[in-house]
């Protein structure tokens, strides 16, 4: 095993560790509470990633799925009468219902490409939100309250974070299996050019729909998470536009179509929206601000962090080693060195 | 049928406002091949502006566009110049995407800081006068939208056909990089695009504001009717959003006699109905499928 290897999986199980030990350390519900929500995210933006990050076409209507993950959950909460944790079995139901809806929506989304597709998604995405303000099972404009839960309040918060904790480490893990795949393989041809990848044999329709289906699961998950934590789903928080921004934005801000970029920004991005919207209580500045931060990434760092990084630290290496190999050697060379591995 | 017959001339009327506001959108697609997202919202700070004049300084909304017009052109190149110039590289139209929906972020932010959330609304006189034609009751802030958006329109024809930056924006729609190896500063076509593109929000959202009663919020609705129509026009074409919003609005309205809590939902039915069959849109060009 290398020593980069190594370092890598110290990393990782530290991560883990400390996301095990989180709730055990800090135990102020408002703490954990911001947690939650930013595992919520975790989940969603890794989700979002293994389709719209590795296949390049860009969803903007991921809350669908996350919306009827929640409605789900609360409908059959109410008429089946479940209680306290009973209803955490709903979950992976959610996730199948997510599934389901997937794949009609990306049948007929995934036949047209580029603005059109993100188009499509959003006009999918209004339907599902007109949908739940006009049919009584879902409750129109009031929503769908939860019932109240009698867990200890010392540990309230536990058994909701422990459960977003496990979702967003399947996704992770389910986002880098694929990316190792011969599936995310093809994935990425159809990103770099569809029309190529087929004539190579890439069946690229199966392929997209497959990978959208699979990122829609884990979506609805979180969403009947959220509506049992959160306790209410009406359809402008359920089925909430911004949401698909943010995680769109979580993950060019970490790194598209990388497994650890779409983490590292929900990590970064939820807690400090959850901060400001907190601090900044005063009108709508946080609005502004929230926007402007937007603007600044996506024109600042348009690659993201961690390919930026990851190209910083191979050229630095490569300086290295070329400054033990040759001394000689002019710097201008080294960076040249760095630039066709850039671009290769 | 006369109830049917009303919600056809109504459509064809308030459709010609869609179709004017959507010509923005799919004229700013055709040159720089992104999406405004912001489209909405700036319709939405257009009607507040001329809310704003005829509440406060009591300009009369239209002799207000002569104030609001100019006002929404420079910002629409002052957006063009500070963030959709600086766009590059392979990801370039998601972040287009994303840009402008952070622009429609902070837009929404200001109008929230300056205005509230609570709906306002301006009524000139001829929003609540109608005029009685042939069995219709026509308000005329519906015949002013529409000669409004068909003056515009034919303004935009004109300048595309009739005149050199017209052909020069035509050349840049089909081929940036010919266009630029001509002569052509497609920098300088692009900005001007994108002002004239949001220009016409100022028409837009005088009519918009004297039919509706609106808030910050309502930027979501619009720009989802918005892109509804130029994607069931097909992208680029000015023709084709045209038809595509005389056609949706329509729509709406003969569903809304019957069945008002569904109307909307019109807009999404027949963009996935045509789809299927086209996925190019109604006047859309092959090229618009290609990656």
């Amino acid at each position: 095993m290398s020593a980069g290897n190594l370092a890598r999986l110290t990393a990782i199980a530290a991560l883990l560790a400390f996301g095990f030990a989180f709730p055990l350390v800090f135990t102020n519900p408002a703490v954990t509470n911001d947690a939650i929500y930013t595992l919520i995210f975790v989940a969603w933006a890794a989700a979002w990633n293994t389709f719209s990050g590795y296949s390049g076409y860009l969803s903007l209507g991921h809350a669908v799925f996350f919306g009827s993950g929640a409605y789900f959950t609360g409908i059959a909460t109410r008429d089946w009468g479940l209680t306290g944790s009973e209803v955490f079995w709903l979950l992976p139901l959610a996730g199948l219902l997510g599934g389901v809806i997937a794949l009609p929506f990306g049948l007929f989304a995934l036949r047209v490409r580029r603005h059109t597709f993100v188009v499509i998604t959003i006009a999918v995405f209004f339907i599902f939100q007109l949908t739940a303000y006009n049919l009584a099972t879902t409750g129109g404009t009031s929503g769908l309250l939860a019932p109240p839960i009698n867990f200890a309040s010392a540990t309230y918060n536990n058994p909701f974070y422990y459960i977003a904790f496990g979702i967003a480490v399947g996704t992770v893990l389910f986002s880098w299996l694929i990316r190792r795949s011969r599936f995310g393989l093809q994935l990425r041809a159809i990103r770099d050019d569809e029309d190529r990848a087929r004539g190579l044999g890439v069946r690229a329709m199966r392929i997209k729909i497959g990978a959208f289906v699979f990122s829609a699961v884990p979506v609805a998950m979180v969403g009947g998470l959220w509506w049992y934590y959160t306790a209410l789903v009406d359809p402008s928080s359920g089925f909430d536009p911004l949401n698909d921004v943010a995680v769109a934005l979580m993950a060019f801000f970490g790194g598209l179509g990388t497994v650890a970029g779409p983490v590292l920004g929900a990590l970064v991005i939820e807690p400090s929206y959850l901060y400001f919207q907190q601090q900044v209580s005063a009108g709508y500045f946080f609005w502004m601000l929230y926007g402007a931060l937007f603007l600044v990434v996506i024109l600042v760092l348009p690659r993201g962090i961690i390919p930026t990084a990851a190209e910083q630290i191979g050229n630095w290496r490569e300086r290295r080693r070329s400054k033990g190999a040759d001394a000689a050697l002019l710097p201008q060379a080294t960076t040249d060195a760095g630039r066709a591995k850039e671009l290769a | 049928m006369a109830q049917f017959l009303q919600a056809v001339v109504d459509g064809v009327l308030g459709g010609a406002v869609y179709a004017l506001m959507a010509a923005g959108l799919t004229l700013i697609f055709g040159v720089m091949d992104i999406i405004n997202i912001a489209q909405g919202i700036l319709v939405v700070l257009a009607a507040y502006l001329s809310y704003a004049l005829s509440v406060h300084l009591h300009i009369d909304p239209l002799l207000g566009l002569l104030i609001t017009v100019p006002a929404m052109f420079v910002l629409g190149v002052a957006i063009e110049w500070a963030f959709m110039r600086r766009l590059r590289g392979r990801e370039r139209v998601a972040m287009s995407l994303l840009v402008s929906y952070a622009v429609a972020v902070i837009i929404e932010g200001a109008l929230y800081q300056a205005f509230g959330s609570t709906p306002v609304g301006y009524l000139p006189s001829y929003a609540i006068k109608s005029v009685h034609i042939f069995g219709f009751y026509l308000p005329y802030i519906y015949l002013i939208g529409f000669g409004l958006a068909a003056a515009a329109l034919a303004a935009i024809y004109l300048m595309l056909y009739r005149t050199k930056f017209g052909r020069s924006v035509r050349a840049t729609m089909q081929d940036k990089v010919a266009a630029r190896l001509v002569g052509i500063n497609v920098d300088r076509v692009a900005a001007l695009t994108f002002g004239i593109g949001v220009a016409v929000t100022a028409a837009g959202g005088m009519v918009f504001g004297a039919t509706n009663t609106f808030n910050p919020d309502s930027g979501y609705d619009l720009i989802s009717r918005l892109l509804s129509i130029v994607i069931l026009g097909g992208l680029g074409s000015i023709a084709g959003a045209l038809v595509a919003a005389l056609f949706m609005v329509t729509a709406e309205e003969i569903v809304n006699i019957w069945q008002p809590t569904w109307a909307t939902a019109v807009y999404y039915a027949v963009l996935v109905i045509v789809l299927l069959v086209r996925p190019t849109g109604l006047l859309g060009k092959r090229e618009a499928r290609a990656q």
